[in-house]
């Protein structure tokens, strides 16, 4: 508990520390913690392997978007619409000039989006791979059809060019410490969810679905339902995260949110350690720091290394750094209480 | 008419490339539980192995012979695509037998591993493959269809590779072997397979048939470091589709998906004609959710 405020008070702490740049940078990372802990929940404690959070993530970026940019065009049409040819601000786009109903879309539609999938596979008991697969299909189609309505999404180049939210100016430093505030708070809200969700009996039920599906069937649960939610609510927090990621970032296009972003989340959680929330959290801080030091100066190295994670992850260190040190902990232990029963992460 | 036999034509071809990359990923997949992201690489690995082929004839053969650099590339890139598959399947891929997730990520490190390797040994750009003079034009048989014999020689390819496919699996020893270890591992080993080398040998012969696609892929148009990456995920919808365990069912999801989604594209556009595909293979699987031909199974998982 001592550990979790101190790195709460670290975070609120952080603004006097930090160069605006560089708290705009932890402040994109935090976003990315977010979906990190939406994806743990369904990865790590229901054992559903999702390579589609970057759809959820990017929906919920691009609802953001599209209020920031009607709030900098001010009224005229935005500039890529022109260029496309339309006349006239398209139906589905006018609600986005209010920022709630911008929020409110940014976690209702990813979810419902979540819904829709889990709706039609855990309930045929498709799961496993064949899920997995249809996650990643469901990456490919959406970025396609973004980059093929470049009339309505701002195609290969997405949407950019903001410059106020609830009429602040976003490039003041002033709004953005505030923002990086909101994100923190964020984070921190759903960090205390997640890990309520995490301890009462519906969890429960998820880690038994995690290690043995049938056998919570056999005993009267519909696992279908457990998955649904958890699916949906994983998605939520990725349309969340998705809208303070725009807020930092100033932009969102197809690349950000496409097959390769979204195995990436995966590797956050799996070096953090899946299955822990706060191994989650930190695995997405920590490869994304090292990502910005080193993508830049050392791009070949760094897919080099990035490719090595994924197999050394895998193979190595199944429960990620947390694992690690859960183990070295162990072992410390060991020397006393020789009888210490070992958590066997199950094959999955 | 003419516009529906075209299109016939063209969701055939896509069908006939969407299978000959699928059939490597159905087989593990029923074999070994292992999902091979890495697969896209396999073929990126034939397509270069065609493309040094090529680069050899034009240094070392006389150019009255440079037509037939082509016959010799698509052993040749079986082969290539064979030994990694082979080197994969022995360092990495034997430890991760029945974690299909695992598998899955651990490969896709892999397959990131290999793309970065061929940007620093062939440079980032797409090279270009000459295709033999004598693939070029077309077979004319209707006023207005022309059908490539680019596309003709694929088709072909790929029913070829398919028969031989099925020689191996249905009528030889091995695959008599491989069989009997798809359907019960415990029991195979214990009549005295070696599931070992069954596995080995499978993983290995999948890989370089996604060897032969890839030299296929050179004929219809350049090729590049991330060549794999935009069939893979198609050709695991093939598997989805088709179910594993039964070439048949890897032939039906291809035709599937490869047909409709020419049709579709054709009569959308592009991006629209992808997601009816999707919308639809996601209906079919509320009807059958293990695909077309799932392997009859008393055991629950």
């Amino acid at each position: 508990m001592a550990g979790y405020a101190a790195a709460a008070v670290a975070l609120f702490a952080a603004p006097m520390f930090l160069s605006d740049f560089r708290l705009n940078l932890l402040a994109k990372f935090l976003a990315f913690a977010i979906v990190a802990l939406g994806l743990d929940l369904i990865w790590g404690y229901t054992g559903i392997l999702s390579l589609g959070h970057g759809i959820f993530f990017g929906i919920g970026a691009y609802a953001m978007a599209m209020y920031l940019k009607l709030e900098a065009s001010g009224g005229r049409l935005p500039d890529f619409m022109g260029w496309s040819g339309l006349k006239e601000l398209p139906l589905f786009w006018q609600p986005f000039s209010s920022f709630g109903f911008a929020v409110a879309m940014g976690i209702v539609m990813p979810a419902l989006l979540a819904l829709f999938l889990g709706f039609f596979t855990f309930r045929n008991r498709i799961r496993g791979v064949y899920f997995t697969i249809l996650t990643q299909a469901l990456v490919i189609i959406t970025t396609t059809l973004l980059v093929g309505q470049q009339a309505f999404t701002g195609g290969t180049n997405g949407v950019t060019g903001f410059s106020k939210i609830l009429g602040a100016s976003l490039a003041s430093p002033d709004t953005k410490r505030m923002l990086y505030f909101v994100t923190v708070l964020v984070l921190i809200a759903v960090f205390v969810a997640c890990r309520y969700i995490v301890g009462s009996r519906f969890g429960k039920v998820l880690r038994a679905i995690r290690d043995g599906e049938n056998r919570v069937r056999f005993i009267g649960y519909n696992p279908a339902m457990y998955q649904m939610v958890i699916f949906t609510l994983s998605a939520a927090f990725a349309g969340i995260a998705g809208m303070l990621f725009v807020l930092h970032v100033g932009i969102i296009s197809p690349s950000m949110m496409g097959i390769v972003p979204s195995i990436e989340m995966v590797l956050w959680v799996a070096i953090g350690g899946r299955g822990t929330l706060i191994g989650a959290a930190m695995g997405a801080v920590l490869l994304n720091w090292a990502k910005s030091e080193f993508s830049t100066s050392y791009p070949e190295g760094w897919t080099y290394f990035l490719g090595a994670m994924f197999v050394i992850v895998v193979v190595f260190l199944p429960n990620g750094l947390t694992g690690l040190l859960g183990k070295i902990k162990l072992g410390k232990k060991r020397r006393v209480t020789k009888n210490e029963p070992t958590i066997e992460y199950p094959a999955m | 008419m003419d516009v529906f036999i075209l299109q016939l034509f063209n969701g055939i071809s896509v069908s006939s490339i969407l299978l000959l990359i699928a059939l490597g990923l159905a087989i593990t997949f029923g074999l070994m539980k292992v999902i091979n992201m890495a697969h896209g690489e396999l073929i990126m690995i034939g397509a270069y192995s065609t493309y040094l082929t090529q680069n050899l004839f034009h240094a070392y053969m006389p150019s009255s012979w440079f037509n037939w650099y082509f016959v010799i590339s698509i052993p040749a890139s079986f082969l290539i695509a064979f030994l990694f598959g082979l080197l994969l399947e022995v360092s990495l891929i034997r430890h991760l037998y029945g974690r299909p997730l695992d598998s899955l990520l651990a490969t896709w490190g892999v397959g990131l591993l290999l793309q970065q390797l061929a940007r620093s040994v062939f440079g980032a750009p797409n090279v270009a493959v000459t295709s033999p003079s004598w693939l070029n034009g077309g077979m004319r048989i209707l006023s207005d269809v022309v059908l490539p014999y680019k596309r003709l020689f694929i088709v072909g390819l790929v029913a070829a590779c398919l028969i031989a496919m099925y020689f191996y699996i249905y009528r030889s020893l091995e695959g008599r072997r491989m069989r009997a270890v798809m359907q019960n591992r415990d029991m195979a080993a214990c009549l005295g397979v070696s599931t070992r080398r069954v596995d080995a040998m499978t993983f290995a012969i999948g890989s370089g048939i996604a060897g032969i696609a890839g030299c296929a892929l050179t004929l219809m148009g350049p090729i590049g470091p991330s060549l794999g990456t935009y069939y893979i995920v198609d050709a695991f919808m093939v598997v989805v589709l088709g179910g594993v365990g039964k070439l048949v069912g890897t032939v039906l999801g291809a035709l599937g998906i490869g047909v409709f989604n020419t049709m579709f594209e054709y009569w959308t556009n592009a991006s629209l004609g992808k997601v009816l595909v999707f919308l639809c293979i996601v209906a079919f699987l509320q009807w059958r959710p293990s695909g077309f031909v799932a392997m009859r199974t008393r055991s629950l998982d």
